[in-house]
């Protein structure tokens, strides 16, 4: 059974919304909220029924040729499904954060219209089915991210744009070159057909070595990789609610996600192994994890050091994926999801202590807990949940991965679990200190840098709940792991395809 | 190579099938006339009147489409023409009319808003008109006499669109405009002439079996060659453009960026592969100057300070991707220059698109912040939103981005250099993209400025506004739907 509309009305709902947004005027704020409300929740909606459909065994296909030996195609699988599901249900959270952040803020039309060309671009390469479509997308990710990054329009958002477009735009260069040359070596390549390279024999290993790695790079950029991850912290500039789409689910993850394609998708998991490329990834992914927590332990304002942090947790579904065996794979997918939830409270909460405090250094959380304990519960549960303690989400993924490297036979990566959960404990631990443990101006010591008052609650309804929800879902994905649809329970079942032959 | 152009199809004896060329060759200059007459001020009578080709050219689409290639010989005197149309011919004539008919649609408004009763507005019509036709011949045309008559009526029309303005710039840019394509037109027919003194004929069927390699060839093709890339503005004979742009009517410098610079390098390929297919050297240096175009090109556009000059010189550096792909069909093995064919054709079609989608939206935005400068454009996300929307989809076509028609064109273009092992192509397909970007977002870049005061912006008509946007998302969607032009210069004799 093959059902094409599902998938494509997936897309729809967001892609449709840009002319919808870019054709109502700025001040329809009411109209575009309802709009962008009903076309999250729909989403949502499709997505769920697809992984319901998913688990039946049903099958969505959707392909057109674009010209000859290239086809446009959707496929879905359980791993396209797991994306395009953090990616709706975070859409969601985000887009309700946005309208409460960006209120009376010029420009929202144009905010809007792109958030959403940004989040059908996700969609599209969730739903990919080969290199040549995934591509497409990751580009128009790019090219729906850049007016987002500058949206501020100061000299030092513009500077970030320039860099971020720098970055991406070579990477994504780079990607066309590899995706072109495999065209020509092999063919149109769909997402699961790994044999086809396997069966090119010993003669094309340099040639398919070569290949991956120049597509490692053009993915690489996006997923920030050190020494590719430049751009991240200063597109930092950006409006909350993009940090928080862009580090949880957008364009780290995409990079990430199009690494985890390359390896079980289109090389295979046993032919990346045999040309020895997994040992790379994982030095890579080691050193990007190190790197980014030690600079991260350097930065004295909370969004950098959210920032470096992103670029070493993501490294951990690098690390996951070079562990060779089920449980390292299990590491890789689930984290995945884990820390989009995880990282989008984060930057939430940096949000709104910015919006209702003023506060963006970390030396003036002192005593936030008292003035905004909701936020600050949740910031907490993220925090915890980076470090890796139970029952957060975030322990689920650093014990797969310590199983995946004793199954994968490299002890060493254990010792850089243990280092890499240090430094995470001495980043966030001291934040975690200053919020609950230290007097600041709720207790009567000195004052809030900008202190306003958004809301009936210790800040706007629309900033706050977005924040506990997805604290709360990090919290649920950790305890109810076992249980069915969980993010384990898809990455599980996600593996158990890419190692039953 | 002849197969692909159409140019093996022996011609009918019969003329009577020749109406349906006839038609689609004359109408443009009757609308022409006709516009000249009775001086449209709105959009859709213009539009309305200008479908009328449109049906003429699905009329001759049938005859083709349904009996194969076709040609004609047309006996005047004691000269003979030859005319062939196959796909590929039918999917430039409909190029051609897609765009004359937007240039047409978007000129009334753009006349009574921007130019004022003046009394030069009459001579648009005829001279777009005629300059629709004579490059309908120039695609028709099959020998060496009508390719001369097509180049200097179409050169003739491009002169006088120029001249139209009246003021100082353009005046002296038309004149200059006028002496190239003098010293273009006298090395094409010095080049003629030897062809025609060596093997005493002018159809192009006929001269490729004839014509043997020597120095005389050599030095035929070259002088036809430099002649005709020196009015299609091929790097290193390109900087008469951007002064040229600068000074003409917006509808007419799309029109001229789109068209007319196609004109001539169409006739240049044509020779080329016809004459010389096997020479790998003239590849090479082909493509030496494509990869010089499009770097430099590119360089230039993005150090330029006016808006318009910015989609000029981007035009010098889109025109190498052309040659490029024309590089790797001369003395290219047949798989090669199969993918570099299709490439060639949709990255002509794309550029045109976009690249008359982008002067529109242009023009727009100059009229409305009265700023010729780059810098002028602060701000403009707010007071001219639908413009710059215009400008940015056009110009993703032209960095090459997915979806777009100049991203499908350009996979195309490195599947052929990458297959042939070309590996500077390559470089400067993939260097050409990277300052496609460069140039382009410096522009759009200034249009998020915020801060500062905001200068007035004055109203721009709809027709102007939805014309740019959908010129633009033409080229957009090109990308996806390339399969069916593709498809169609495949089966509908195009195939070698």
């Amino acid at each position: 059974m093959s059902q094409a509309w599902l998938p494509l009305a997936t897309l729809a709902t967001s892609l449709l919304m840009v002319p919808l947004i870019f054709a109502l005027p700025e001040r329809a704020w009411r109209l575009r909220t309802v709009l962008n409300l009903t076309a999250a929740l729909l989403k949502l909606g499709l997505v769920a029924l697809m992984v319901l459909g998913g688990y039946q065994g049903a099958e969505y296909r959707f392909s057109f040729t674009v010209v000859q030996g290239v086809t446009f195609l959707f496929q879905v699988d359980a791993l396209g499904l797991m994306f395009a599901g953090l990616s709706s249900l975070l859409w969601l959270a985000t887009t309700i954060y946005a309208i409460g952040y960006l209120e009376d803020s010029p420009n929202r039309k144009r905010f809007f219209g792109f958030f959403s060309l940004c989040v059908a671009s996700t969609i599209g390469i969730a739903l990919a089915g080969n290199l040549f479509t995934f591509l497409l997308f990751y580009e128009l990710l790019t090219l729906s991210t850049y007016p987002l990054v500058v949206h501020r329009g100061h000299p030092k958002a513009l500077a970030a744009g320039t860099v971020y477009l720098r970055y991406t735009l070579t990477g994504g260069l780079l990607l066309l070159l590899g995706v072109v040359a495999l065209h020509a070596l092999v063919g149109d390549v769909a997402f699961g057909e790994r044999e086809r390279l396997a069966e090119l024999g010993p003669d094309a290993h340099l040639m398919l070595t070569v290949l991956f790695l120049i597509l490692l790079l053009g993915l690489g950029v996006k997923a920030a990789l050190v020494p590719l991850h430049g751009w991240l912290p200063r597109a930092m500039v950006a409006p909350a609610p993009v940090s928080a789409l862009l580090h949880a689910v957008a364009v780290v993850k995409a990079g990430a996600f199009g690494i985890v394609r390359l390896v079980y998708d289109v090389y295979g998991i046993g032919l990346t192994y045999q040309l020895g490329l997994l040992t790379l990834l994982a030095v890579i992914a080691t050193v990007t994890i190190l790197y980014g927590s030690m600079r991260a332990l350097a930065q004295q304002e909370l969004k950098p050091r959210l920032a470096f942090s992103t670029v070493s947790q993501v490294s951990y579904i690098v690390l996951g994926i070079s562990l060779f065996g089920p449980f390292g794979t299990i590491a890789g997918l689930v984290h995945l999801m884990h820390q989009g939830l995880m990282k989008v409270t984060l930057f939430y909460c940096a949000g709104n202590y910015a919006e209702e405090l003023g506060i963006h250094r970390i030396d003036q959380l002192n005593g936030a807990g008292r003035r905004m304990p909701l936020t600050s519960i949740a910031f907490t549960v993220g925090a915890l949940g980076m470090i890796g303690l139970p029952p957060v989400a975030g322990f689920i993924s650093k014990w797969y991965l310590g199983m995946g490297a004793v199954q994968a036979n490299m002890p060493w990566v254990i010792i850089v679990l243990v280092a890499s959960s240090l430094l995470n404990a001495a980043y966030f631990l001291p934040i975690l200190y200053r919020l609950w443990f230290r007097p600041g101006p709720a207790h009567g010591v000195g004052e809030w840098p900008e202190e306003r008052h958004l809301g009936r609650f210790e800040t706007s309804g629309w900033l706050l709940w977005p924040a506990v929800a997805t604290a709360l879902f990090s919290i649920m994905a950790g305890l109810f792991a076992g249980l069915p649809f969980s993010p384990l329970d898809l990455a599980t079942f996600v593996t158990a395809e890419e190692y039953t032959p | 190579m002849i197969e692909r152009l159409g140019l093996h199809v022996l011609p009918h004896a019969t003329s009577t099938e020749l109406h349906w060329v006839l038609l689609v060759l004359g109408l443009p200059l009757l609308m022409g006339v006709l516009g000249a007459l009775t001086r449209p001020v709105r959009s859709w009578p213009v539009i309305l009147v200008c479908l009328l080709p449109l049906v003429a050219l699905a009329l001759l689409s049938r005859q083709v489409l349904d009996e194969g290639a076709q040609a004609w010989l047309i006996a005047l005197g004691p000269l003979e023409l030859h005319w062939r149309a196959n796909a590929l011919t039918l999917l430039l004539l409909l190029l051609t009319q897609l765009l004359t008919l937007t240039s047409a649609a978007y000129a009334p408004a753009y006349l009574s808003v921007e130019i004022g009763a003046r009394v030069g507005q009459a001579w648009l019509w005829p001279l777009q008109g005629a300059l629709a036709s004579s490059l309908s011949l120039i695609w028709l045309a099959g020998d060496l006499l009508t390719l001369y008559i097509g180049l200097e009526l179409m050169g003739l029309a491009a002169v006088g669109l120029m001249l139209l303005p009246g003021r100082v710039e353009a005046l002296a840019a038309g004149m200059r405009y006028l002496l190239l394509a003098l010293v273009g037109s006298l090395a094409f027919l010095l080049g003629v002439a030897l062809l025609l003194g060596a093997w005493q004929r002018l159809d192009l069927a006929g001269l490729a079996l004839a014509a043997e390699p020597g120095p005389l060839l050599w030095v035929a093709v070259a002088l036809l060659s430099a002649g005709l890339l020196l009015k299609a503005a091929i790097f290193p004979l390109h900087a008469w453009l951007a002064p040229v742009h600068g000074a003409a009517w917006t509808p007419v410098s799309a029109l001229h960026a789109a068209l007319v610079v196609k004109g001539s390098f169409f006739i240049a390929l044509q020779l080329i592969l016809v004459l010389v297919p096997g020479a790998s050297v003239a590849g090479w240096l082909l493509g030496a100057m494509g990869s010089a175009a499009v770097v430099w090109g590119g360089l230039l556009a993005w150090r330029a300070a006016k808006l318009k000059d910015v989609v000029a010189w981007s035009t010098v550096s889109q025109l190498g991707y052309l040659m490029l792909g024309l590089a790797l069909m001369v003395g290219t093995s047949p798989s090669v220059s199969a993918a570099a064919w299709e490439g060639t054709w949709l990255q002509l079609a794309a550029h045109s698109l976009a690249k008359a989608g982008m002067f529109f939206a242009t023009g727009n935005l100059v009229f409305s912040t009265r700023q010729s400068s780059v810098r002028g454009l602060a701000g403009v996300s707010r007071g001219m939103p639908l413009s710059l929307l215009s400008f940015g989809i056009a110009s993703i076509s032209l960095i090459g981005l997915p979806p777009s028609g100049g991203f499908t064109a350009k996979w195309l273009l490195l599947q052929a250099a990458l297959e042939g092992g070309y590996w500077l192509w390559l470089t400067a397909l993939a260097m050409g993209t990277l300052l496609g970007a460069a140039y382009v977002f410096r522009i759009l870049r200034y249009s998020f400025v915020e801060g500062g005061e905001l200068g007035e912006f004055r109203r721009v008509p709809w027709s102007m506004e939805i014309l740019a946007l959908m010129l633009a998302l033409a080229s957009l969607l090109l990308g996806l739907v390339a399969e069916w032009p593709l498809s169609l210069l495949r089966v509908a004799g195009g195939a070698p």
